[in-house]
């Protein structure tokens, strides 16, 4: 007979299962530092890797594809529109190629996430929100600029002073392909120095307000000044 | 464990004519519903999580609340099928068998400190690696649960538990990912093994050759007692 049927023997089972549920508590509670130090070092593994396979790893940088809607938005390229409305001397309705015919601005930048990924040096190009801002033309009450997302659901907010930002992007390449529809193409907003919820994706709709009104999240609690390192309790390097 | 034994001088099928002894019961029903119940569980969590994880899945499939409500779901019922196998009036056999897998008796100390290559270190009823799958999976299961918790109802905690909570609920998935992966090739290149998880069942001639203390301990020779077919190191191991 087993000696540990008669109840002998080491109690490995429970030194397991006691040592995950240990390991796990911790995790949660420190496990946002050693994310950290975990980015830092698979970063440049990943860097050197050419199958492609630790990408899979967590925490290794990569995006995550998140809607706050069941489906995938999609838009075609022709199919189009951004609409600059609200307080606006004249309001517009852009195609891609009046897009792309703002001067282009191209931005490599970490993209940080408020759940704790970071991808490094993600190439952004688009336009400066300020040149689509100036050539609707904003009325001396507009002091706030909300975004709308085709998916019918997401909104997002910035104030003018954030919104006129150099960093501030209507963004149209990712990693210098178009935006896919998997991260919010055919056009995003890329807000380079917040938190990449600030960063609607699938962007339909920007429209010149009085105040700011919040987002989607911020309704949900995240904070409405998203600054990559000073907000939402999170201490990440800042971005800009 | 006499009670595992099938009625001696019964062979169940005509299988293996060439076998002294009919076949051994393995697992009890009860055990069996519950490996099955809990494996569906886990197969329905790998495989959501695996769309809502990848980036080319997510793109692909799509529908990303369904996913994610049917893995918090099922996630929260992976207590049930052990809570209604345990405590329920069918429980005996496989409290019995938990018992014999929480515990490392002198034997499975041996075969660790050796690595497996100690020819007298036989296995029991179940082999060490097949203890620690056992008790990495029980641990995992509310360790899994917590991190879901609190990456579910982020509302509560700190932001930074969120990020922690992710970090852990990532790594851990790997880990089980890896496990299973392990678990399932061992057990379909081993239809034996497969056999008694399926009916119950297991050839006598597979019993002495993997799990040759159990098997000796069920056809009734005494424990210590010199069998010399035993002494032929079988190769043990195989199945997990």
């Amino acid at each position: 007979m087993d000696d540990q049927a008669a109840g002998g023997g080491t109690p490995v089972g429970r030194r397991v299962v006691l040592g995950m549920l240990g390991l796990g508590a911790a995790g949660v509670v420190w496990g946002s530092k050693l994310a950290d130090v975990f980015n830092r070092v698979l970063a440049p593994v990943q860097a050197m890797d050419g199958t492609g396979l630790t990408s899979l790893l967590p925490a290794a940088g990569r995006f995550r594809i998140y809607s706050v809607v069941g489906f995938l938005p999609r838009r075609t390229p022709a199919e189009y529109r951004l609409r600059v409305t609200g307080l606006v001397e004249r309001p517009l309705e852009l195609t891609l190629a009046d897009l792309q015919a703002l001067t282009p601005v191209r931005l490599v930048r970490d993209f940080q996430c408020v759940t704790g990924w970071r991808v490094p040096e993600v190439p952004w190009k688009g336009a400066a929100l300020s040149a689509v801002l100036d050539a609707a033309g904003v009325k001396p009450e507009g002091r706030a600029v909300s975004f709308k997302s085709f998916d019918r659901s997401y909104t997002e907010s910035l104030t003018l002073d954030q919104a006129r930002r150099p960093d501030v992007l209507v963004a149209y390449e990712l990693e210098d392909k178009p935006v896919s529809g998997a991260h919010g193409g055919p056009v995003r907003l890329y807000v380079a120095p917040m938190y990449g919820y600030k960063s609607c994706k699938w962007l339909e709709e920007i429209e010149v307000t009085a105040t700011v009104v919040e987002g989607y999240w911020e309704e949900r609690g995240y904070d409405t000044d998203a600054w990559i390192g000073r907000s939402n309790g999170r201490r990440d390097d800042p971005v800009g | 464990m006499a009670a595992a034994t099938t009625p001696s001088g019964e062979r169940a099928g005509g299988r293996r004519t060439s076998e002294k002894h009919p076949p051994l019961l393995r697992f009890a029903p009860v055990e069996r519903a519950l490996h099955w119940a809990n494996a569906t569980l886990f197969l329905v969590l790998i495989a959501t999580a695996a769309v809502l994880y990848l980036a080319p899945l997510s793109a692909l499939v799509g529908r990303r609340p369904l996913l994610r409500d049917i893995h918090v779901i099922a996630g929260f019922l992976l207590p049930v099928p052990w809570l209604v196998a345990r405590w329920g009036p069918w429980s005996a056999p496989l409290r019995a068998d938990v018992r014999r897998m929480a515990r490392f008796d002198a034997l499975d100390r041996r075969w660790a400190r050796s690595f497996g290559r100690d020819p007298f270190a036989k296995v029991g009823k179940f082999h060490p690696l097949q203890k620690l799958n056992a008790a990495f999976t029980a641990g995992s299961i509310p360790v899994m649960i917590g991190t879901g918790a609190v990456m579910h109802w982020f509302g509560w905690f700190p932001l930074e538990w969120r990020t922690g909570a992710t970090f852990v609920h990532d790594w851990v998935s790997l880990a089980i990912f890896v496990v299973v992966a392990i678990h399932i090739s061992k057990a379909v290149s081993d239809r034996e093994a497969m056999r008694g998880m399926w009916s119950g069942e297991v050839g006598a001639r597979w019993a002495r050759r993997h799990h040759p203390r159990w098997y000796y301990e069920v056809i009734g020779h005494a424990e210590g007692e010199i069998v010399p077919r035993v002494l032929k190191p079988g190769r043990t191991g195989s199945d997990t």
